[in-house]
């Protein structure tokens, strides 16, 4: 077993050959699972600090800045001193605040970002627990921040908390819709949940394959754990941070862990699906899957930085458009065009994973892009002609407001003063 | 006792305190949590049955969003923060229906047919066996496809309610 190949599994059988000398073999299968929940545990903790560096670097960098640099080398110790700090900060829980539910809302939304881990896979045998459900187990227990979101909205006895709750339930519900059905798309294609079989089903990544898919789930994640430009729930210039408003020190600090091992675990997500997983080049004649993973996840991570740093918020209007009206149509007609693809390749007799049917599966894909691009272009340009044109003065005030156009940017005083 | 058995009273401990505080708790919130609980309990059993998609669906569907949705709707309630009485007068009709429902439940523990001896082995590949009796009209497409029909009412009902009176 070589060391660089796989360092984590080298390093677990020289674990397991000293726990089997003084131990009988279930005692040694109890112990190694707990070895390796606890690691991948420390193990997202660590990246939650290098993800906030990068954060703060690459946004920092984007605005002309610095950004961190005083703590150790480029800043790198400055993870560690905002926890010192966060740890110093006085706790605080507000009056009439529900103290139970105030107290467990924090802990279960750092657990509901860190119990994501067990189903990543971090190389081939290098995952927490190859469930065949993965991906759903996925889906399932990252619905539970949700909840946790919405127990500190509510407990903390707050309205710009309790307003921050409700939008929260508004967006991450109805961006979980085109997400799932996304997701199903490289499920198809692989023909089974478990991340494992559907990283080993890409020879050729199946961003080349499903690029719709891949953009739906990479937006849609990055809506469902509310970052920018979707971070409507702590919305700082309309609710004042939202659901996490009255928590101060270590418990803030728990919410902010998780929205980062989050982001981390949804650029995890997107790598296994879209971006073949730990799949990837000999280095030197070596082979590297985990560092390939990581390689993937950081970039993917760098792509979210990029959106935060460039982008402004979305209104709370536009947001919900954007995903009835756009994403899950494109996704609902995705996973028709996807499975009427794969059987159209499978009649000209291609195996799937070549790059034939990587090419026929991609012709459709484009196509199906180009329409919709062309559907919302056509809608919009409508939506701007309807807007722009002049008012005209024979057209009876009734009507012109049955037809939407009492709203336009010079509305006729009668029309206005009919609604 | 095995490990295994220790686990399965543990989780079942968990299930019924839950459901026996949601029926108790003083405050609406609270019983909701109580149900959350009870509701992971459920999605631990079906987990300790080796039913993972189950669990997974259990987690999803009951947690993931009737929970939510039950939460949002104790959210809008006014004057949620401070305890209430937990009956009002239809209490005695509740009785009934739920005396007769037990009734019920335990008429049917009784006849069921327990099959004797080890649990039959789990099919190694039991979520395509799961999608395959979904679609398959001699087993359950017909009652698939009704409650598919049954959500495109609810869905179309839904919105006929909300949709603006003009």
């Amino acid at each position: 077993m070589n060391v660089i190949n796989d360092p984590f599994t080298w390093v677990a059988g020289l674990l397991i050959n000293w726990l089997s000398t003084f131990m009988p073999p279930d005692a040694v299968n109890v112990t190694m699972a707990v070895v390796r929940a606890a690691f991948l545990a420390i193990f997202a903790l660590v990246m939650f600090m290098v993800m906030t560096w990068i954060e703060r670097k690459g946004v920092a960098r984007i605005q002309n800045r610095i950004g961190p640099n005083l703590a150790g080398p480029w800043g790198l110790l400055q993870p560690l001193a905002d926890g010192v700090k966060a740890l110093t900060k006085e706790d605080i829980t507000p009056d009439h605040a529900d103290r139970l539910v105030y107290n467990i809302a924090p802990i279960l939304s750092a657990v509901a970002a860190l119990i994501v881990f067990a189903a990543i896979p971090f190389g081939p045998g290098l995952i927490g627990a190859d469930m065949n459900i993965g991906i759903f187990y996925i889906l399932a227990v990252s619905g539970m921040g949700v909840l946790a979101i919405l127990l500190a909205g509510w407990s903390s006895n707050n309205k710009y908390a309790l307003l921050g709750g409700f939008r929260v339930v508004a967006q991450l519900v109805s961006y979980e819709v085109p997400h799932v059905l996304s997701i199903v798309a490289p499920v198809m294609l692989a023909g089974s949940l478990s991340l494992v079989t559907i990283v080993e089903k890409q020879p050729v990544w199946f961003v080349l394959v499903l690029p719709a898919s891949a953009v739906i789930v990479m937006l849609s994640g990055m809506a469902e754990i509310g970052r920018s430009p979707f971070d409507l729930l702590d919305a700082e210039s309309e609710i004042i941070a939202g659901h996490h408003i009255e928590y101060s020190g270590m418990k803030f600090a728990l919410f902010f862990l998780a929205e980062y091992v989050h982001a981390f675990a949804v650029s995890c997500i997107v790598t296994a699906l879209f971006l073949g997983g730990w799949r990837g080049p000999d280095i030197a004649g070596v082979t590297v899957p985990w560092l390939w993973f990581f390689v993937k996840a950081i970039l993917v991570f760098n792509v979210m930085v990029w959106a935060r740093g460039t982008l402004p918020r979305l209104r709370i209007d536009q947001l919900m458009a954007f995903n009835w009206k756009f994403l899950v149509p494109l996704s609902l007609a995705n996973l028709i065009v996807v499975a009427v693809a794969d059987r159209v390749a499978q009649g000209l007799e291609l195996t799937a994973g070549s790059w034939p049917w990587a090419l026929v599966m991609l012709t459709f894909n484009t196509a199906m892009i180009v329409v919709a691009m062309a559907l919302v272009g056509a809608a919009g340009r409508r939506t701007r002609m309807v807007r722009e044109a002049p008012v005209e003065p024979e057209v009876e005030p009734h009507e012109e407001a049955e037809r939407g156009l009492a709203h336009g940017p010079e509305p006729a005083p009668t029309a206005a003063g009919a609604h | 006792m095995t490990i295994l058995q220790a686990v399965f009273i543990l989780i079942s401990l968990i299930t019924l305190g839950g459901g026996l505080f949601t029926v108790t708790a003083k405050n609406l919130f609270h019983a909701a949590l109580g149900l959350i609980l009870s509701l992971a309990g459920v999605a631990c059993m079906f987990g300790l049955l080796e039913a993972s998609f189950l669990a997974g669906a259990q987690v999803l569907i009951y947690i993931g969003a009737i929970a939510i949705l039950i939460i949002f709707a104790v959210m809008l309630t006014r004057g949620v923060m401070g305890a209430y009485p937990r009956t009002n007068d239809q209490w005695s009709y509740a009785i009934v229906v739920s005396l007769a429902l037990l009734a019920v439940l335990i008429v049917t523990l009784f006849r069921f047919n327990w099959p004797p001896g080890a649990p039959a082995a789990v099919p190694a590949d039991s979520i395509g066996l799961l999608g395959r009796s979904l679609v398959d009209p001699a087993l359950y497409a017909l009652p698939f496809e009704i409650a598919s029909v049954l959500l495109v009412a609810a869905l179309i009902g839904s919105i006929y309610v909300a949709r603006d009176k003009r």
